[in-house]
């Protein structure tokens, strides 16, 4: 076969999901490039970025609770509730910093996300379960706090709806507060102890159980990385898009699982990496804003982000069997 | 003697490095309940799995009623009428006794193509009634006890039309009154001229209930004859007579103060009234056959199961522990009978599953110092066990089964243990692998630590422990001293028809 003449460190890098995903991005830039020469531009990729911002952070946090061989569904809904919150407090008491609104946001979802790991955890409910209930409970819970209502852009205060486009170095604090959360649970991910022991309760809870892993407090703490991240970008959400509606943020989570599988994570647990995470995200953004180029209307958009779920679970499973061949047939040989 | 119905001959299966069925034999004739026995691990399940088309033999010859055969498929074997019973009941238990007697072959209304659940029903109850059993038929499954289970299991094969019916441990969860009525049963499936293969630990069910005997060991044929000609004794002597082909290290021992004291330490359903002491120095052997109890023991003094009665006391102090993380503090390690499902997470690196126990005493501030201590700490104790691998970085799933040992290995002698205990320490894996394991062992007692050693392999028990106890159904049925345990007085307590309610009480 024509892969075998390849030398190996070529043909290990290939084998990565993520040297996957960018030569899948180079490619996929090529033809948009043609077809507008604008979508290269530093302006547009700026956009891009900073539309991939907030789904970046949250699926981080759907990211480890998928590792855990868990799901998060309830990522909208923490978003929504945690966004309208901030977006109160900022038209009741303009001069609250926007800062304090994001720390407020962020302990809010984590309260959110504790509850839910709770549930997984000492209730033993499975994830999906557990989030297909608070995901309805926490969208109601934002409608009971709004009693219906919106906060538009002019109830909001400037410095809000200017924190996350005020750049630093020409970029964005949006774009900065992404890079400090990829930064940090990339940290966390590889070199904490809590980190590894993600990974072995999604790789084997058996296994891990016989090295005195602590189960339930791995599976609060991935639900309360997810609903804190949520809550940064429910605040984040807010005052990027200057509104605060009850339906913002439906259905995000299925942007958030499509990052993480088109970023290799393995959909039952243990094996995934940040940074297929983050390529994951980037090569849904690409798509997403190369849909008008292609004269393919946003109505496209979720139609789009379904196919390509489907594909990359299936290439997931489909190199995960391949895989497992190999190693019988080695073990054999 | 009557023409055989099944005939097996030159039978081998072969796994990754090792030979389950080595060239066996095996003749069975209508109206015979033929016993097949062996200790654990002598090949009787995979030549269930054959008979009954789930692993296709690498060699050898099956005939059924003179014609030869060969099974692709679970299907396949039904339909030429070789129905198994299996050890875990495998039924629908949200569905009725009709619905499971019939899955897989339901009966259709000759004009609608419907569903003809009337006269499925109605056989259903014909066939309980001919077994003598009170079962209706529209009773859902998972409302029925064990042994109805396994009746109805038995009703499905007769619908089924068998010919041979497997039962592999078919008594093993019943009491002694479900015993007998399956045994009634099982005569009348004689009388009708069914052929009965019948696997069993028990000696008393086999004198019982069986007319033939085959005898398995290490995969190999050994003997076979009549029930009534034969006694426990020589059949012992089938299952046990074998050559040591294993030099086991020698082992001088230096047995010191007691480390840990086991009373009367129980868990409902299973074992009851284990009581023994541990030394420092010493091996412990720990024997039993299939569902003895063995590994449910040391999960319990591990902390991963809880006890529902006993005491223990670790060195002098009252013991008993909450989970793996408290016996690890303790001195405690456990390396679990399946390295797969318990000892390792397959997806990690060699690297992080051997630092996985002790993540704490790397890391600082929950930071893992992983440029340093945790490479050096795991080369040190990666070295000791000479783990061949490409690297520390490749995933657990990609070594052999010798190599995956050692990392288990490895990953526990790092929790500096004061006891150790192996469960099944060389199952499945290579020669060269295995006295590398023993050696291990014997170095480890050298140096003090206290070692529980639980083995289906009688030579290994005999060759490694110093005491060695004895299980029999949950129950302690003796602890032979060096000198005077024989593979016999070993074998003799493992299949020791025991007085329960004596012991109960």
């Amino acid at each position: 076969m024509a892969e075998h003449m390849l030398p190996s460190f070529v043909r290990k890098a290939l084998a990565r999901r993520e040297s996957t995903l960018i030569i899948l991005l180079a490619v996929l830039l090529v033809p948009i490039s043609i077809r507008s020469p604008q979508f290269l531009s530093a302006s547009n990729i700026n956009r891009i970025l900073n539309d991939m911002a907030i789904l970046s952070m949250v699926a981080i946090g759907e990211f480890f609770v998928i590792l855990s061989n868990g799901i998060d569904l309830s990522v909208g809904s923490i978003i929504a509730f945690t966004g309208m919150a901030t977006g109160m407090i900022n038209e009741s008491y303009p001069v609250v910093h926007p800062v304090l609104l994001l720390l407020v946001g962020m302990s809010i979802g984590a309260v959110m996300g504790l509850f839910n790991g709770v549930l997984v955890a000492y209730g033993k409910i499975p994830p999906i379960i557990t989030t297909l209930g608070t995901v309805n409970i926490y969208r109601g819970l934002t409608f009971l706090l709004s009693k219906g209502t919106w906060v538009t852009a002019h109830e909001m205060s400037e410095s809000y709806i200017g924190f996350p486009r005020t750049t630093f170095l020409s970029i964005s604090l949006l774009l900065w507060i992404s890079f400090v959360v990829i930064a940090v649970f990339y940290y966390f991910s590889k070199f904490t102890r809590t980190g590894r022991e993600v990974y072995a309760i999604g790789g084997n809870p058996t296994a891990a159980k016989f090295v005195g892993v602590n189960e339930n407090r791995v599976r609060v703490v991935v639900f309360l990385i997810s609903g804190t991240l949520c809550g940064l970008a429910g605040a984040l959400w807010t005052a990027r898009y200057a509104s605060a509606v009850n339906e913002m943020a439906t259905g995000f989570e299925m942007q958030a699982v499509a990052a993480c599988v088109l970023g290799g994570v393995n959909f039952s647990g243990g094996a995934g990496g940040i940074m297929g995470v983050v390529l994951g995200t980037l090569f849904l953004g690409v798509v997403t804003n190369a849909l008008p180029v292609v004269y393919l209307s946003v109505f496209w958009q979720t139609f789009v982000q379904g196919l390509i779920i489907l594909i990359a679970l299936a290439l997931n499973t489909i190199s995960d069997q391949r895989k497992q061949t190999k190693l019988l047939a080695q073990r054999r040989g | 003697m009557q023409d055989a119905l099944l005939e097996v001959r030159n039978l081998t299966k072969i796994f990754p490095g090792i030979r389950a069925l080595d060239e066996v034999q095996l003749t069975i004739r209508s109206g015979e309940v033929h016993a097949l026995i062996g200790e654990n691990g002598a090949g009787k399940s995979t030549l269930v799995k054959i008979l009954t088309g789930v692993y296709f033999p690498n060699g050898g010859t099956l005939t059924l009623e003179g014609k030869e055969i060969s099974f692709r498929n679970a299907i396949d074997a039904q339909n030429a009428g070789i129905v198994a019973i299996h050890q875990e009941a495998s039924m629908f238990p949200e569905l009725s006794v009709t619905e499971n007697i019939f899955m897989g072959h339901h009966l259709r209304h000759p004009k609608t193509k419907k569903l003809d659940w009337k006269t499925m029903g109605e056989q259903t109850k014909a066939l309980l009634s001919k077994m003598q059993l009170d079962i209706d038929p529209n009773t859902l499954v998972k409302n029925l006890s064990v042994a109805k289970r396994h009746m109805v299991e038995i009703t499905k094969a007769l619908s089924l039309d068998a010919k041979l019916v497997i039962m592999d441990e078919p008594t093993s969860a019943l009491t002694k009154r479900e015993v007998e009525d399956l045994f009634r049963i099982v005569r009348s499936l004689k009388e009708e001229g069914k052929a009965i293969l019948f696997i069993s630990h028990k000696f008393d069910e086999i004198f019982t209930i069986c007319d033939y005997y085959t005898v398995f060991r290490d995969g190999k044929y050994i003997a076979e004859g009549k029930v009534s000609q034969s006694n426990e004794d020589s059949i012992i002597n089938m299952m046990i007579g074998r050559s040591i082909d294993l030099l086991y290290p020698e082992h001088t021992p230096n047995i010191g103060e007691e480390i840990l004291k086991v009373e009367n330490l129980s868990q409902l359903g299973a074992f009851k009234n284990i009581s023994f002491t541990l030394h420092k120095g010493e091996i412990l052997g720990l024997f039993g056959l299939v569902g003895a109890g063995r590994s449910e023991v040391v999960r319990t003094i591990f902390g991963i199961d809880k006890a529902s009665g006993g005491t223990m006391l670790l060195e002098g102090e009252p013991f008993a522990s909450k989970d793996a993380r408290q016996s690890m503090l303790k001195g405690i390690a456990l390396v679990p009978e399946d390295r797969q499902k318990q000892g390792l997470v397959l997806k990690m690196s060699l690297t992080n599953n051997i630092s996985l126990p002790v993540l704490k005493q790397l890391s600082f501030k929950g930071v893992v110092n992983l440029a340093k201590k945790e490479q050096e700490y795991v080369q040190k104790h990666g070295r000791r066990m000479e783990i061949k691998a490409a690297g520390y970085h490749v995933q657990a799933q990609t070594l052999s089964g010798g190599n995956q040992q050692k990392v288990v290995l490895a990953k526990w002698i790092g929790t500096d243990p004061k006891i150790l205990i192996l469960d099944e320490p060389t199952k499945g894996i290579d020669v060269a692998t295995k006295a590398a394991v023993h050696q291990f062992m014997c170095t480890m007692a050298a140096k003090g630590v206290a070692i529980i050693l639980i083995s289906s392999e009688l030579p290994e028990v005999l060759g490694m422990s110093d005491r060695i106890l004895v299980m029999h159904e949950g129950y302690q049925t003796a602890i032979l001293d060096r000198s005077e345990a024989t593979a016999e007085s070993v074998m003799r307590a493992a299949i020791a028809t025991i007085d329960k309610e004596a012991l109960d009480g």
